[in-house]
């Protein structure tokens, strides 16, 4: 409790429970939270961006060996991940903006709702590796990615199964390690859900709401780009 | 932070989810047409359009007055051009072997 400071600071002004000591401000402590996180979102892209760098060379190179395989990849359960996911950055904008606005019930059957929507990624994410553990194609020992068509290239004309197993290593990289980042959200998401449960949350302080909702959202736009370039390289008939 | 505004900012919030899932359709169909060398350039400027409608109006950096703040996303988009332009720049100018 504010009151119950007896300091020679008391006499300044009560100040919400959240504000650290070091901090001036409500402002200045919710601004270095949001900067903090937003260079950990640098050093987040400079790491997907190194394997989208390595991608790209090796598209370049194999294009047609990649389109290949690409196209072995169902694109319909990729594309309704992508709007799963979607839906979920609304689900974390519209938790804020309970939050903002005192909605005690909204807020935490929105999260409870981004969660679902992780989870329904992820579960969609399974069923996307069942098939290519089931059609052998996952890099390794077992790997077969024989007299499959390059698409758009004359009858009989198959993609190379090594520089296929390429691709398939990188989308199973790349996949995974956004698959892993879900889930790490969805460790953070169940934090927030609890604290938000037990009232941490006010219009005046709702910062690791904000935080989170930021992990989530970039989260997002690694899939967004994800998509185009892992599935659907060459599409047309 | 743009949390002061009066206006209640959720007919933005569902207008750029929509939009978003526009933007998904559109590259699912678009993949299906043959554009030759666009196709790449279409789907990654459909992309590029969703990042920026996420990173703009959902992570709030429309708006965002810090300038430390701006810093730090431009220099992040400058170093991940970099890396991408200086890579390709290498690789794209090889004769193959």
């Amino acid at each position: 409790m504010p009151d119950s400071q007896t300091s020679t600071m008391a006499a300044t002004h009560a100040h919400n429970p959240a504000l650290l000591h070091h901090f001036a401000t409500e402002e200045q402590q919710r601004d270095s939270a949001n900067l903090g996180m937003w260079i950990f979102l640098a050093t987040e892209v400079m790491f997907f961006g190194g394997l989208f760098c390595a991608y790209l060379i090796y598209r370049r190179l194999y294009f047609g060996d990649f389109a290949a395989a690409s196209k072995s990849i169902d694109a319909a359960l990729g594309g309704t991940n992508t709007a799963v996911l979607i839906c979920s950055s609304l689900t974390v904008v519209l938790a804020i903006w309970a939050a903002q606005t005192a909605r005690r019930t909204l807020l935490i059957s929105m999260l409870v709702l981004t969660m679902l929507f992780g989870c329904v990624f992820l579960g969609i994410k399974a069923k996307e590796y069942k098939d290519k553990f089931d059609e052998h194609h996952v890099p390794g020992a077992t790997f077969s990615f024989e007299h499959e068509q390059v698409p758009n290239a004359p009858e009989g004309v198959y993609a190379n199964p090594r520089h296929a197993q390429i691709f398939f290593a990188l989308y199973f990289i790349m996949t995974g390690l956004h698959a892993l980042h879900m889930i790490v959200g969805l460790g953070i998401f169940s934090w927030l859900l609890w604290m938000s449960w037990k009232g941490r949350f006010t219009p005046e302080y709702h910062t690791p709401l904000e935080i989170g909702g930021l992990y989530w959202h970039f989260v997002d736009i690694v899939w967004i780009y994800l998509f185009p370039l892992l599935y659907l390289i060459d599409r047309h008939a | 932070m743009s949390d002061h505004t009066k206006s209640s900012p959720l007919k933005m919030y569902f207008s750029v989810w929509g939009a978003l899932l526009l933007g998904t359709y559109l590259t699912y169909e678009a993949a299906k047409v043959d554009l030759g060398v666009f196709n790449a350039a279409v789907a990654l400027a459909i992309a590029t359009t969703k990042a920026l409608l996420v990173a703009l109006f959902f992570m709030h950096l429309k708006g965002a007055s810090e300038k430390l703040l701006k810093l730090v996303v431009f220099s992040t988009i400058f170093f991940l051009m970099l890396l991408l332009a200086l890579s390709m720049a290498d690789y794209g100018t090889r004769t193959r072997l």
